[in-house]
């Protein structure tokens, strides 16, 4: 199966989102970590647990940490997400959420911004595809409770 | 062309027997409007029937007829058009009950499976409060007694059971399923009490197309004392059914499974156990006499349908059913197999798919579930839709029978009478593709 620019499955699953879900960087449970939230996409069944540790100060962004079962995109965020966030204050972390739920509402309608979302930025495509926004979120959504545990 | 044209100018149709042929497959897609469209670019191959079924311009049409002529609220006012209406939706519940070998009387609509299933359970945990006695007192449930469900129940035929086991005391139990998720007579005999009151299973697996047992069932159940419950979405539009044969006690399934609507099901109560069972819904239109203090109830069905009923939906249905019998149950469940063996022999020869439910040359209904190593279903579904090919993916409101076959979602290929060989081909050369797309395959 070829896989051309104008194709919409491409789009969807570009190279990058492919590989992050095989090769993925983050998937280990850590023993010790600052906070823990378990999310769960009841509609497919996907589920993640993402952990979060952070500097002494509460600062920065250590280590983040998930395990999970569930499809390409869903895994492949947390991958992403797991090589975004590490070293990152935490005041960044929460925008660059904010930032990427924006796009994944936009309906591939918002250009993402490369500097702000990284690797991220590949999940565009799957802004097209509504019955798949759940599944990229479902990370961001689980890192985003761990912070709110924290402020 | 209308169905009764292109079906009943051959008289012979249903007495030729056997499946149907790729001729008159072809003739009855002529009659589904909604097969007739592109997706993505690909002509559309619908193989999610099991979730919802496509209509026929008959259907579509006597919906649209019913509206524009006759609609008016049913059993009130005197008006004429009250008066079409009334007799519509009841030759409706006629038309319903003889596909199923009941009486009119036996049938009452709801709003769909989910809710007839709903609708016995919380009939029952009204009798176990002592609601409709000293009627109702057979039906009613105390600690100690038990219902017995199956391990491959859809989630509609196990959480009503689990909400009637709380609210009454009595014990959820179920009958463990096997490795690939079926389970025999022996199983069911191995967990059945004489402390079981109710029996609820699914006729046919929505997740595996096993087909229970029913006989054996129903003989267990009625030995114990028992009643019993069949979820027979995945059977009243696939095979010929009759009720009354079968000896269940309560059947349900939903008009949009079967060539109808969406907001009708219907549920089958055998008429003295329908009797025996206290309203759930209470209002208009199913009472006798009301004071400000108390309200005596109408018989059976109109017991059950309190408020204004899916009257369209039901004229409609009926429309459905006639489809369905022109071109004859039998043939349309052996259609069905025909083309599942195709898809169970053919997933079975890729590499990495798993099927599960009834290993190849075992009955099975027309649908198969299978397991792609390494890739999730939903990935699957995706890549499917991609070349316009619609199936299900998911645990199909299943949980439990996945947790049970050690996966948390399959993809789903469900036939109907409309299905074609060139659907099930393409699906086929699709699957086979999927491993390398996403780099399982090395």
């Amino acid at each position: 199966m070829e896989r051309a620019a104008s194709d919409p499955l491409g789009d969807l699953y570009q190279q990058v989102i492919l590989d992050h879900a095989k090769r993925r960087t983050g998937d280990q449970v850590l023993q010790a970590f600052d906070a823990e939230h378990y999310e769960r996409n009841p509609t497919c069944g996907d589920e993640i647990t993402v952990q979060l540790v952070l500097s002494a100060d509460g600062g920065v962004v250590d280590e983040l940490a998930w395990h999970g079962a569930g499809c390409s995109i869903s895994m492949a965020s947390a991958s992403v997400l797991a090589e975004l966030v590490q070293g990152k204050p935490v005041a960044e972390v929460r925008s660059m959420i904010d930032s990427f739920r924006e796009l994944m509402r936009s309906r591939g309608t918002l250009e993402p911004d490369e500097d702000v979302l990284g690797d991220a930025v590949a999940f565009q495509g799957v802004s097209k595809f509504v019955m798949r926004v759940k599944c990229a979120m479902l990370s961001w959504v689980a890192a985003e409770a761990c912070l709110t545990q924290l402020a | 062309m209308t169905p009764t044209e292109a079906l009943t100018t051959e008289p012979d149709l249903r007495v030729s027997g056997g499946a149907l042929s790729s001729a008159e497959v072809a003739r009855i897609r002529a009659d589904f409007p909604a097969l007739d469209q592109a997706v993505n670019g690909h002509p559309l191959a619908y193989l999610d029937s099991g979730a919802t079924a496509q209509r026929p311009w008959a259907v579509l049409d006597a919906e649209r007829r019913f509206l524009e002529t006759v609609n008016a609220a049913v059993h009130r006012g005197a008006h004429t058009l009250a008066a079409l209406s009334t007799e519509e939706f009841e030759a409706a519940r006629e038309t319903v009950a003889r596909f199923v070998g009941a009486g009119p009387e036996e049938i009452v609509w709801t709003a769909n499976a989910t809710d007839a299933l709903n609708l016995v359970a919380s009939g029952i945990a009204n009798a176990s409060r002592g609601r409709g006695a000293p009627a109702s007192e057979r039906l009613a449930l105390q600690p100690g007694d038990e219902i017995l469900i199956t391990e491959a129940e859809h989630h509609a035929n196990l959480i009503p059971w689990q909400e009637l086991a709380a609210a009454t005391g009595a014990t959820l139990r179920w009958i463990p399923v096997r490795d690939d998720g079926t389970y025999t007579a022996q199983d069911a005999a191995a967990a059945m009490s004489d402390k079981v009151r109710i029996l609820a299973f699914a006729h046919i697996s929505n997740v595996t197309g096993f087909v229970a047992p029913v006989a054996e069932l129903v003989e267990l159940a009625h030995a114990a004392g028992a009643i019993t419950v069949l979820d027979a979405c995945q059977s009243a539009p696939h095979r010929h059914l009759n009720l009354a044969e079968l000896g269940v006690d309560f059947a349900a399934f939903s008009g949009h499974k079967m060539l109808g609507p969406t907001g009708i099901g219907v549920l089958y109560g055998r008429s003295e156990l329908l009797q025996a069972l206290p309203p759930v819904r209470t209002g208009g239109s199913m009472i006798t006499t009301v004071t400000m203090e108390k309200t005596e109830f109408l018989a059976p069905p109109q017991r059950f349908e309190a408020g204004t009923q899916p009257v369209s939906q039901a004229v409609a249905l009926a429309e459905a059913i006639r489809y369905l019998d022109a071109v004859g149950p039998e043939r349309i469940e052996a259609h069905e197999r025909r083309l599942a063996r195709t898809l169970v022999d053919g997933l079975s020869s890729i590499p990495g798919i798993r099927v599960v439910g009834p290993a190849a040359g075992e009955p099975r209904a027309g649908l198969v579930s299978f397991d792609v190593d390494g890739v999730h279903a939903h990935d699957v579904g995706q890549l499917l839709d991609a070349q316009g090919i619609a199936v299900r993916v998911g645990h199909h409101c299943a949980q439990p029978l996945h947790r049970r076959l050690g996966l948390t979602a399959t993809t789903r290929a469900s036939t109907y009478l409309y299905t074609t060989d060139a659907d099930v081909d393409r699906l086929l050369d699709s699957v086979a593709g999927v491993r390398s797309y996403f780099g399982a395959a090395s």
